[in-house]
């Protein structure tokens, strides 16, 4: 019964998706993070998507998804002058992550919609499956 | 009169057949609306259907032994796994448009209803028949 793999696919989706809104928010949680060193600075994180091809997979059904490794970025990190702060190097320089707030709300809110979309499509599969086995009664 | 369950039936069997089939399709469409150079999938419904009528068991794949052995089209259940064409891709190269499989999806799921209703009225009508009341 390929309705049940429904539930198969779609559950791979809210845990991409949740992936997803946990480096978001640990992105935005360390996004004012200092750091006096380059090497030790947060940097922002993210997921790598992938669908779950396998090389034996029937091609005709429908494919998860996979969450391939994260990978944190390679934007520049921000350098500020700051003296005073306990951090700061020996010219007064601390270093910011190079997490871009705006991104990162944009993210969370498509991270958010994908998993409520998801939560929709395993809703209508559980009422067909449900109206399956109550057929004939 | 000879008694048929597939003549009672008719189209409603194998049409939830293909329709339970188009809603994974669909699913995974969704789940992968993140996914970069996904492309979008779906199923020829009127030609997957009449397949299914024709071929209620689905064909047989041939024997594969190594990797790079190759199955024909559409093996399995005898169609063919269809690209969707976007009206606008993605710039990462995925090609799901969540609004297109959502109601596409929904669309489907009430036709797996109608299909359902319709088979409940038979099975109903057989045990009408079976009772004589």
């Amino acid at each position: 019964m390929s309705l049940f793999n429904v539930f198969d696919v779609s559950g791979t989706a809210l845990h991409a998706q949740t992936l997803r809104l946990n480096t978001t928010a640990s992105n935005m949680a360390n996004a004012n993070t200092a750091s006096s060193s380059i090497d030790k600075t947060y940097r922002a994180r993210h997921p790598v998507f992938a669908p779950m091809l396998d090389a034996f997979d029937e091609p005709q059904t429908g494919v998860g998804v996979q969450v391939l490794g994260i990978v944190e970025s390679n934007a520049p990190l921000k350098k500020e002058f700051n003296p005073n702060h306990p951090l700061a190097d020996k010219e007064g320089y601390i270093n910011l992550p190079n997490v871009n707030v705006a991104e990162e709300m944009a993210n969370m809110i498509s991270a958010s919609r994908s998993y409520q979309s998801n939560i929709e499509i395993m809703n209508s599969a559980k009422q067909m499956l449900l109206r399956t086995i109550s057929l004939g009664q | 009169m000879r008694f048929s369950f597939e003549k009672v039936f008719g189209v409603h069997e194998p049409a939830l057949h293909t329709q339970s089939r188009r809603a994974q399709l669909l699913a995974a469409n969704i789940a992968n609306a993140d996914t970069p150079k996904y492309k979008a999938r779906d199923i020829d419904f009127n030609a997957a259907l009449e397949m299914a009528m024709q071929h209620p068991k689905g064909h047989q794949p041939l024997q594969a032994t190594n990797l790079r052995h190759i199955q024909p089209p559409g093996y399995h259940y005898g169609y063919e796994v269809l690209y969707r064409h976007p009206q606008q891709a993605a710039i990462d190269g995925n090609t799901v448009e969540t609004e297109t499989e959502m109601s596409e999806f929904t669309e489907n799921s009430v036709r797996y209803m109608a299909s359902l209703r319709f088979l409940g009225g038979k099975l109903q009508s057989l045990q009408a028949a079976i009772k004589g009341q």
